[in-house]
């Protein structure tokens, strides 16, 4: 019994923390957040109603239940959620330092990379699709040494698959370069 | 008795030329990966579980164990030498250790970390080789209802009491519990939330979660905020510590271990709380106060120790009832369903050799840490250097290669972006991880023994009502409620008190 009551301790002195400095401004940016967990209600919602009130003698409640209670409990979370946000409530900054410096043209570019990862793999194999992933995502994230991150890209792409497809059996995909490898 | 002779059979199991080389591996990579700034020891295990998908499951958790305390120790490193902490335990390190290696007493630092990680370590592997199976005596008189109840405790827990907002706390847990429920129902088959796509009907992988949050969430993260520099990497003295270190550091090392394992052990306890609570408790048992903020040895022996030793605790619940209390415990518990093999009391009577072993290879580790690490810390220093893209591009490779090799889907890619994306968002908007990463596993599990106790009943609700167990557990849950209900009133009365002053 003693432990939730050590355990709780800290929380509310952390919340008492937050409640202490004030946050310079509403930030507004999170009602996206309770957007989304309202949008995946309706979905948890809709997909329950469609599933039959299937019960038997081994199993008396069925697969329903589950979903409409997450559903409805999804609504409530994002009601308090927006209650929150809307008094100026905000998440802990991972590692305390957020300038709302936010590079959405890097983050398309990696998107883009890893989707022609996904792709290319089964028809390409991991050694080319891979190498690919590597040498774009170091390229987006600033390597400018283009050859250099090529051929470390290569070195890994060999590396791993004849490690772990190789060596361990991890299922990775040759590809065109089947027999060859 | 019987354990300790089961514990020697596992070590037999493990002292073979082969076996020593997978633990030697796992605890190498494991390091290696731990040191790598922001990857945490769960992000590590994540990344590095594929490496083990081909293995016998023996083999397997031997790598397991390698990893697992390679990955903390490999995390001290980071906090020490570059101020950034892998992970939240690792925050109270940086305080003081960062200071030491400034003033040019990094080698002390590591090495009471290396040394204290060994003691704890051993301490907290011994109380769990006896606290397990006293535990699994606990566990086998419990029914479906009890364990109901514990995995809704843990639910609830770990979405409230860690982190500092209950409603992001329950946010992450339901978006764990919702992913969780993807997939065919194991009871009627019937497919919940798959909105038709085929691939979804075995439902969403954890390892496919885990990394997706942890790794690629985390290369995003990064990348978004581009924060190329590669941060200055504070030079390494030798590795020794003096005779006056010595005597400063096994108090706490003691200390840090006895509050480290208890934390770990219970659900939602955590090693951030009793990493905390070590650094408080030598800075006021200390002969040297005026050194804490400046780099003093305590503060860095003392909740090392406290870390490990919670890390050794969170083996317990996991082991003997399939309760992850922390990340790392989560993916392994993954990573032991990706066996067929379901933790719990029955797996010391169905698995208890490959239990052993486990515990086993934990003690090897722990030593192979030890010797291997303390001369090779320059060489990890070197890893610090690797630059930011090369890094960040290498995470995002192991973590594709890591979720192809899952079920070698490509839709797996695809559902892993996503989720980093998610991962993203939740970076950005301050929500905690874990919740999402616990639900998802215990969800469903949840489920299962919800249904289980409610077909017992035959449907009546009071089925989920057992023993005096399940009463004391819903009491804590009603508890942990109803606990800023508690904090409201006293602030209340606190305002009261001053209007009234007033």
């Amino acid at each position: 019994m003693t432990v939730p009551d050590e355990a709780a301790a800290p929380s509310e002195r952390e919340g008492a923390v937050a409640t202490a400095e004030p946050p310079p401004r509403r930030d507004l940016a999170q009602l996206w957040v309770c957007g989304f967990l309202a949008v995946l209600g309706v979905l948890v919602i809709v997909d329950a109603s469609r599933l039959a009130g299937f019960t038997a003698s081994n199993d008396p409640i069925g697969p329903k239940p589950v979903p409409v209670i997450l559903g409805i409990l999804l609504f409530a979370v994002a009601a308090f959620y927006t209650l929150d946000v809307l008094r100026g409530g905000r998440g802990e900054a991972e590692n305390g330092e957020d300038d709302g410096n936010f590079d959405w043209r890097t983050i398309g570019l990696l998107c883009a990379v890893f989707i022609a990862n996904a792709l290319l793999i089964d028809w390409l194999g991991w050694v080319i699709s891979g190498s690919l992933l590597f040498w774009g995502a170091g390229v987006v994230l600033g390597s400018r040494r283009y050859l250099l991150t090529l051929a470390a890209a290569v070195a890994l792409g060999l590396a791993t698959f004849y490690g772990f497809a190789i060596g361990l059996g991890v299922g990775l995909p040759a590809g065109i370069l089947q027999g060859i490898l | 008795m019987d354990n300790l002779n089961a514990l020697m059979d596992g070590f037999a199991a493990i002292l073979t030329p082969g076996n020593l080389l997978i633990a030697l591996i796992g605890v190498t990579i494991g390091t290696a990966v731990g040191v790598l700034p922001g990857l945490g020891t769960a992000m590590a295990v994540a990344l590095l579980l594929p490496v083990t998908y081909g293995m016998e499951p023996t083999q397997a958790f031997i790598m397991f164990g390698g990893i697992f305390y390679g990955g903390m120790y490999g995390g001290s490193t980071t906090s020490i030498l570059l101020n950034t902490p892998g992970q939240s335990s690792s925050v109270v390190t940086v305080l003081e250790g960062f200071k030491m290696a400034k003033n040019g007493r990094g080698g002390q630092a590591l090495a009471t970390a290396a040394i204290g990680s060994f003691v704890a370590g051993t301490i907290a592997t011994l109380a769990l080789v006896f606290v397990t199976p006293v535990t699994v005596q606990f566990a086998i008189t419990l029914g479906a209802p009890d364990y109901f109840a514990i995995m809704v405790l843990a639910l609830v827990a770990t979405a409230s009491v860690l982190g500092s907002s209950r409603v992001r706390g329950f946010a992450s847990l339901l978006v764990g519990l919702v992913i969780g429920t993807i997939g065919i129902d194991a009871v009627t088959g019937q497919q919940r939330l798959t909105y038709g796509v085929a691939e979804l009907a075995s439902g969403v992988d954890v390892i496919i979660v885990a990394v997706g949050i942890f790794a690629v969430g985390e290369a995003l993260w990064t990348a978004a905020r581009l924060k190329t520099d590669a941060g200055s990497v504070i030079p390494v003295g030798k590795v020794w510590m003096g005779k006056s270190d010595w005597k400063r550091s096994w108090g706490p090392w003691l200390r840090g271990s006895a509050l480290g394992f208890p934390f770990g052990a219970v659900p939602a306890g955590g090693a951030e709380l009793p990493t905390f609570l070590s650094y408080i408790t030598e800075r006021r048992f200390s002969k040297h106060k005026e050194e804490f903020g400046n780099g003093a040895i305590e503060g860095v022996a003392g909740p090392e120790a406290a870390n490990n030793a919670s890390a050794a605790g969170t083996m317990v619940p996991m082991l003997a009832l399939g309760l992850p209390v922390n990340a790392t415990a989560a993916v392994m518990l993954a990573a032991f369903q990706n066996y067929g093999i379901q933790p719990g009391p029955l797996l010391f009577e169905k698995q208890s050799a490959l239990v052993w072993t486990l515990i086993a290879s934990l003690f090897v580790g722990n030593l192979l840490l030890l010797v291997l690490n303390l001369p090779l810390i320059p060489v990890w220093v070197k890893l610090l250097r690797i630059p930011k893209p090369y890094l960040y591009a290498g995470i995002l490779f192991f973590a594709s290669m890591g979720a192809y090799a899952v079920n070698a889907q490509p839709f797996d890619l695809f559902l892993l972006l996503t989720l980093g994306l998610v991962g993203l968002a939740m970076r950005r908007f301050g929500l905690p991880v874990l919740p999402l990463i616990v639900g998802l596993i215990l969800g469903p599990m949840a489920e299962r023994q919800g249904r289980m106790s409610l077909q017992l009943s035959g449907g009546d609700l009071t089925g989920l009502i057992g023993g005096p167990t399940s009463w004391t557990i819903y009491a804590i849950i009603a508890l942990i409620a109803l606990w800023p209900l508690v904090g409201l009133i006293k602030r209340r009365a606190a305002r009261d008190r001053v209007a009234v002053a007033a």
